[in-house]
């Protein structure tokens, strides 16, 4: 078999991992809070910058812990007051606000840490290569593939068996009902749109870690969760998962033969998805229509 | 036929008031258009930005059409007016020095290619919609940054300007006067083109859809079809808004293909009021002013467009032309 393109292909599904941790925060919220929160890569850059900022006095695993934590907090007050009063309106109000969030939030990284690129250093333990055989390791990469398991695991176990997850799974099915059950539903949605957030906190520092950090670096993360989740089906979080994994192994594999579409390759897909199964991968058919 | 007769005094003068002052709008709007280079420059205008002001709003008009008339919440009409661009700037560099030519083929690319992806797009609706547009929008973006014999890449496309246009008889000059006024008549020709359409029964069926679409499938209506068309037209004039931009600029940017830009578009509509014809031109103005002023008294300009985002949503979710008509009837 051609070494280049499974080379490739491993490295897509390193990536896909990835795009898949990005793909759950996003579609957490758009689950329950009915919201395409378009802020949520400002959020990751935010996150990231925290990070960068806390890491001299707490270091990197310090930051990973703390920093998603206070970006939760923003979103917690984003939530509280302004998406909140947008739940009964059409979701385009919603996807215009959190763009506007994302400028804004780009914008105030920007005055606050500089317009040019700042590295994230990470740990020595991570940095040393393991295998550049059939697919380029790095221990960090590895940490990164590792993190997205776990999180995504974390994130099932939590949905499955808490309670807190139990009212999450309904209020998607039914959020009317639940909220009939005497939930509180407004309490039930700040508190899955903080854990969407956090976990887009995490994905943004892994990202920084090896991409480094750029005010704009949240535009770039944000795309491929969208196509992850088209891909794998809206109301879905395995769905979500596996549909970043294909399109990053399918972005790793074009990157062997055709690297200029690499990124291009992943909408496409996308496309015929649509073609095929509009519903996607795991969709629920006529969800959100 | 005795039906559509109407039957009471009240109902008639209700439709007929909107008409006459309708007309009256029009007919200012004209006027303000017409002359605006006589006196932009006493209130600190130029005509440069009074291009910027049409082509935005011809753009956001014709994103409306999908948006606010027939409820398609297209997030990736950044693409059709980056595709009008690129059209242009390709057939003035390569093809031909007309300017009428190189508009018509950069807003029959854009327009073929929307076209093309209606009928996929419209698929599914609401949020999935949004996300679909979105991503074929930012498709074209990738195309544009990598493929860069043909569009140079990041730095954009550029070699190519504006030539003056030889008609038979007269020769019209394209500096920024004469160029207004080709703006002026392609604003008019995008504006009487959606006229037309949302006062014919395609115009009444895309607002149908709106309304409710499960009622019109039960009627037996294909939905699909019709919004599919609202897309393709909608498309259609976001490029040839497109590719006026790109004469205004004599220079095409990736940029304009990016989603952001989409976003622009469609805050522009929601500004300026999505269920009123005129609504995304005023937001357009408002939009263009604000960013050129803020731009040049302010280095976090950004923050200034995103407050505008937050600001309309929350308190003129309706737009302003929304607002305006809400306040003359309770008056």
């Amino acid at each position: 078999m051609n070494l280049v393109l499974i080379f490739n292909t491993f490295n897509g599904l390193i990536t896909g991992a990835f795009y898949a941790l990005l793909a759950l925060g996003l579609a957490l919220i758009l689950g329950l809070n009915n919201t395409i929160n378009f802020a949520q890569g400002a959020f990751m850059a935010l996150a990231a910058y925290f990070a960068y900022s806390l890491e001299p006095s707490l270091g990197f695993w310090g930051a990973l812990a703390v920093a998603p934590l206070l970006a939760g907090v923003l979103g917690l007050v984003v939530e509280v007051f302004l998406i909140r009063r947008l739940y009964k309106r059409d979701p385009l109000y919603s996807l215009l606000l959190t763009f506007g969030l994302a400028l804004i939030i780009q914008d105030l990284i920007r005055t606050i840490w500089g317009a040019t690129g700042v590295p994230l250093s990470i740990p020595e333990s991570l940095a040393h290569p393991l295998s550049q055989t059939y697919f380029f390791l790095t221990g960090y990469r590895l940490f990164v593939v590792i993190v997205a398991f776990a999180g995504t695991a974390v994130l099932f176990a939590v949905l499955r068996y808490t309670r807190l997850g139990i009212r999450i799974r309904a209020g998607n099915a039914d959020l009317e009902t639940v909220s009939a059950l005497g939930v509180n539903i407004y309490l039930l949605r700040t508190a899955n749109f903080v854990i969407g957030i956090v976990f887009a906190g995490v994905a943004g520092i892994l990202a920084a870690g090896q991409l480094g950090l750029e005010p704009t670096m949240g535009d770039g993360l944000l795309m491929p969760a969208f196509v992850a989740i088209v891909v794998g089906g809206v109301g879905s979080l395995l769905g979500s998962l596996l549909g970043g994994l294909l399109i990053g192994v399918a972005s790793g594999g074009t990157t062997a033969y055709f690297p200029a579409a690499s990124e291009a390759v992943i909408y496409l897909i996308m496309g015929l998805m649509l073609v095929i199964r509009p519903r996607g991968l795991m969709g629920q058919e006529g969800l959100f229509e | 036929m005795s039906t559509s007769v109407p039957t009471s005094p009240t109902r008639l003068s209700t439709t007929q008031t909107p008409v006459i002052r309708q007309r009256l709008g029009n007919g200012v709007l004209a006027l303000v258009l017409l002359t605006a280079p006589a006196w932009l420059h006493y209130v600190g205008g130029y005509n440069d930005i009074a291009s910027r002001v049409l082509i935005y709003g011809l753009a956001a008009m014709g994103l409306n059409l999908l948006l606010g008339h027939t409820g398609g919440l297209s997030f990736g009409h950044a693409a059709y007016f980056g595709l009008g661009s690129y059209g242009v700037g390709l057939m003035l560099k390569y093809v031909t020095h007309n300017v009428l030519l190189a508009l018509l083929g950069g807003t029959l690319l854009g327009g073929v290619v929307a076209a093309v992806l209606a009928p996929i797009a419209v698929r599914r609706r609401g949020i999935y919609f949004a996300m679909i547009t979105i991503a074929i929008g930012q498709m074209f973006y990738f195309i544009a940054i990598r493929w860069q014999a043909v569009t140079g890449g990041y730095d954009g496309l550029t070699g190519f300007s504006r030539h003056t246009l030889h008609l038979p008889g007269f020769s019209w000059p394209m500096n920024s006067l004469g160029f207004y006024y080709l703006v002026v008549g392609c604003f008019a020709l995008g504006a009487l083109l959606l006229w037309m359409v949302l006062n014919s029964p395609l115009g009444h069926t895309f607002v149908a859809i709106r309304e409710n679409q499960k009622r019109l499938t039960f009627l037996g209506l294909p939905v699909q079809r019709y919004a599919a068309i609202s897309f393709a037209l909608s498309g259609l004039i976001v490029a040839l808004a497109g590719g006026l931009n790109a004469l205004l600029d004599n220079f095409t940017s990736p940029n304009t293909l990016n989603y952001t830009f989409s976003g622009d578009l469609v805050v522009i509509a929601v500004l300026g009021g999505m269920r009123n014809f005129w609504g995304p031109l005023v937001g357009a103005a408002i939009f263009v002013l604000v960013r050129d002023y803020a731009s040049s008294v302010t280095d976090n300009w950004m923050s200034v467009i995103g407050l505008i985002f937050v600001l309309s949503v929350l308190f003129f979710p309706l737009g302003i032309m929304g607002f305006l008509q809400r306040k003359g009837k309770t008056a």
